[in-house]
């Protein structure tokens, strides 16, 4: 048998719009293969489309389509459903909304086997804690009987690969598969899907992130608007990027050997020494609970002007109630913070306020932290407490600042894109000139090179005005390339403390550790093509 | 406006009929809807009285038109009180400690277990009949369809970034209330006013049939069939039209409402 799917000149529109434009791509048995490409590029379509899920109002053509040896192009819903979980399975970014919230999971299993007609009836329920077993879920009788929201994101992803293989499919089309998850819960997952490629099955894997696919893929297809600009086999993609879109992708993956560095351009950055004599912000002893779980239990950080101090730990660890302590808009139940040496968080919040500007916020999605009546100039204008007459000239400034044009002012964030709302919201925390900014997750949900872009942005505005950030992250190369020093935090309690090369180059807590060894590496730090100005 | 434009327009002209009935009576009828004429009492439709005329020989077409102001009134009187209370109420017990809370949410769920027409009954045979006792009846018997909805609107929008991200501006509490919380939670309420307005016609008729309203001679639909249903057997066009006047208002307010929820289900006007 040779090739388990093969197109050429794909071309996938809606309503006339061309979206997929023309790639050519096989996938052989065996074979990981992995598209990569951003936010629009196309590439969910070209994988929903292999499965004949291009959606209502696509039109597909192709010089050649052929899937499991047969012309996709003449295929009836009813071959394409005898296909999708026999042929080939789907495993998406969100287990949450791919699986039924009302139906337990081993069922969700189980209809697979089912409808492929694997094993027989009464061996159905022990096929499905096999299949659990196979994927590493723990406890598989405790676990088929629960549904997906009792489960973590990472049983959750588990879980949908394990429907995903339920039928034995020689092909699993993984789009996204590790998004949403932490670091050491995307090893996991990444080692999953090398496991069953090691044991036959081939794959094809979407994803934005380099990083992510470099350990596990054979080839690369690398996607810009529709078309297929990069392929190769990985190593060569990866070491030797032809194309300075790969490049540029490539360069804009933040990591030890970006710190320093502008993301976008390879320039280096003109950093202002931090002030190690001015404390701006320390907490000692910081603990809080909700009800009798601990979320934040003694947690001692101090934060120098123009200093930026990472925060890392995975979903649970107390960052965000961190930072909500940080912020004054939680009390903690013992310890304390203060700002420039007074106290912060035991002040009256009568008290308070007028010094609230002070530390100003960018959270991670930033649609959540607009009023959504409101457009952009509004939301700006919002913490600045100017006459009206100064208050626009000032929305222009700060548009200008963040490199959005003035006509921004007018729009509602609605119409932005996720690079752009970030802008806003990094444009709305300027405002009040604080000393410390708190950046909550403030570019995972971005692309790569977008992330680039606000990182830079984001590095500018320290250098620029000195203020000092908390930067809180779960993605450790992020912070690495943002991050003077670092706290891990594990559980709520902070694991281990320092410089952030120091502590990342040598993990002193096993914890630490593990979340070092977790991360995907991307080839950029030895590779030899990195230039400053390269790809832009 | 997609879909269906009949129904939109059909339910659309006679509302607009209705409000001009309210505003200028004048321009509907050139009949004195009080001017009693024994001699021509219960007349049948046709070309002087092209409804007809009561059993004090009254043009029934005046009263339906000019009593379309009372009936209206009221219903538009008690549906503005009953939203004003109850957006505030209902804020109220978002924004307030849990105890206040709970007991203004228990009193709305209490007030709500009584069927509308009845509570307001029960507060107009405390009160007294009336106009404004009617208004206020009618109004107190609504709050808590709005209530609730403001109540559960508060706590999202309170829980929200915006509002923490307000918070971290330094702005006070009244503030961020007044400039968030309270135009972000009257997403739903105009949808729920217009539905509201046609129930509140409905039972200010409904106890002005009961003599509870304005008192006569004003021409009131309901106080118009409470007076006809004597005539009934010999005159059907003195209770028919204020009935059907009722009828058609309520209809329409109730559709266009019902039209208005389903294209806003799911995301704010």
């Amino acid at each position: 048998m040779t090739s388990l799917v093969t197109v050429e000149d794909l071309r996938v529109s809606f309503g006339g719009a061309e979206v997929v434009g023309g790639i050519s791509l096989s996938v052989a048995p065996g074979e990981c293969v992995a598209i990569v490409g951003e936010s629009g590029s196309g590439k969910s379509v070209t994988a929903r489309t292999l499965l004949g899920l291009a959606g209502p109002g696509s039109e597909v053509r192709a010089g050649a389509f052929r899937v499991s040896g047969g012309d996709a192009l003449a295929f009836t819903p009813a071959d394409w459903r005898r296909l999708r979980g026999g042929f080939a399975g789907l495993v998406l970014q969100d287990a949450l909304v791919s699986l039924d919230p009302l139906r337990t999971v081993g069922a969700e299993i189980a209809e697979v086997l089912a409808v492929h007609d694997v094993v027989p009836r009464a061996r159905r329920a022990d096929r499905v804690l096999e299949l659990l077993d196979a994927v590493g879920v723990p406890e598989p009788a405790t676990r088929a009987g629960q549904y997906p929201h009792q489960l973590s994101g990472g049983l959750r992803q588990r879980a949908l690969i394990a429907s995903a293989i339920a039928a034995d499919p020689p092909l699993i089309i993984a789009d996204e598969p590790t998004t949403a998850l932490d670091v050491t819960v995307q090893a996991q997952i990444l080692r999953l899907l090398a496991e069953r490629r090691a044991a036959g099955t081939a794959l094809l894997l979407i994803s934005h992130d380099l990083a992510v696919v470099a350990s596990i893929a054979d080839r690369i297809l690398v996607m810009k608007d529709g078309r297929i600009v990069e392929e190769g086999p990985a190593s060569d993609v990866l070491s030797a990027p032809a194309h300075d879109y790969t490049r540029a992708l490539l360069a804009a993956v933040p990591s030890a050997a970006s710190r320093g560095t502008r993301l976008t351009t390879g320039a280096p950055r003109a950093r202002a020494t931090p002030d190690l004599s001015a404390r701006v912000l320390a907490g000692t002893g910081l603990a809080r609970s909700y009800g009798s779980r601990r979320v934040v239990h003694d947690v001692f950080f101090t934060l120098h002007a123009g200093e930026t101090l990472g925060v890392v730990g995975e979903s649970g660890s107390g960052k965000t109630t961190l930072a909500r302590l940080v912020l004054g808009l939680l009390e903690p139940g013992a310890g304390q913070v203060t700002l420039h040496g007074q106290p912060w968080s035991r002040r009256p919040e009568r008290a308070r306020r007028p010094l609230r500007p002070r530390i100003q916020l960018v959270s991670q999605n930033p649609l959540d932290s607009f009023d959504p009546r409101h457009t952009v100039g509004r939301l700006i204008a919002e913490p600045l407490r100017l006459p009206r007459a100064g208050r626009r000239e000032r929305v222009l400034d700060l548009l200008a600042r963040v490199g959005l044009p003035p006509g921004t002012a007018a729009r509602h964030p609605r119409e932005l894109s996720g690079g752009q709302r970030q802008r806003v919201a990094i444009a709305r925390a300027l405002g009040p000139r604080p000393d410390v900014l708190v950046c909550d997750e403030p570019v995972s949900a971005l692309d790569v090179s977008i992330q680039a872009q606000v990182l830079d942005l984001l590095a500018d505005i320290q250098d620029e005005y000195g203020t000092a950030m908390v930067f809180i992250s779960h993605d450790l190369g992020v912070v690495h390339h943002v991050a003077d020093r670092v706290l891990v935090m594990k559980d709520g309690r902070v694991v281990e403390e320092g410089d952030v090369t120091e502590v990342f180059a040598r993990p002193r807590d096993p914890y630490t550790r593990a979340l070092v060894a977790s991360v995907p590496r991307p080839a950029r730090a030895d590779a030899a093509w990195i230039k400053p100005g390269a790809g832009r | 406006m997609r879909g269906n434009v009949l129904g939109w327009l059909v339910p659309g002209a006679l509302l607009a009929l209705l409000a001009l009935a309210v505003a200028a009576p004048g321009l509907l009828t050139a009949a004195d809807p009080l001017a009693a004429d024994p001699m021509d009492a219960l007349a049948p439709p046709g070309g002087a009285h092209w409804f007809g005329s009561d059993h004090l020989g009254r043009d029934v077409l005046a009263r339906v038109v000019y009593g379309a102001r009372h009936s209206i009134s009221i219903g538009v009187a008690a549906t503005v009180l009953a939203v004003t209370s109850g957006v505030l109420l209902g804020l109220a017990a978002g924004l307030s400690p849990k105890w206040l809370d709970e007991a203004l949410a228990r009193s709305f769920d209490v007030l709500s277990t009584l069927p509308e027409l009845l509570l307001a009954l029960l507060i107009v045979a405390i009160t007294g009949p009336g106009t404004m006792n009617v208004i206020f009846a009618i109004a107190v018997a609504q709050i808590p369809n709005y209530a609730r909805v403001v109540r559960a609107q508060t706590f999202v929008v309170r829980r929200s970034g915006y509002v923490e991200q307000a918070v971290t501006f330094g702005r006070s509490r009244l503030a961020i209330t007044a400039g968030h919380v309270l135009p972000n939670v009257l997403g739903p309420i105009p949808v729920l006013a217009t539905i509201g307005l046609g129930q509140a016609v409905i039972a200010g008729s409904g106890l002005s049939f009961l003599g509870m309203g304005p008192q006569p001679p004003a021409a009131e639909w309901g106080a118009m069939l409470s007076e006809a249903r004597n005539y009934l057997r010999v005159a059907w066009w003195e209770a028919f039209f204020p009935g059907l006047a009722i009828t058609l208002t309520v209809v329409c307010l109730t559709v266009v409402g019902r039209r208005l929820q389903r294209r806003f289900e799911g995301r704010t006007p």
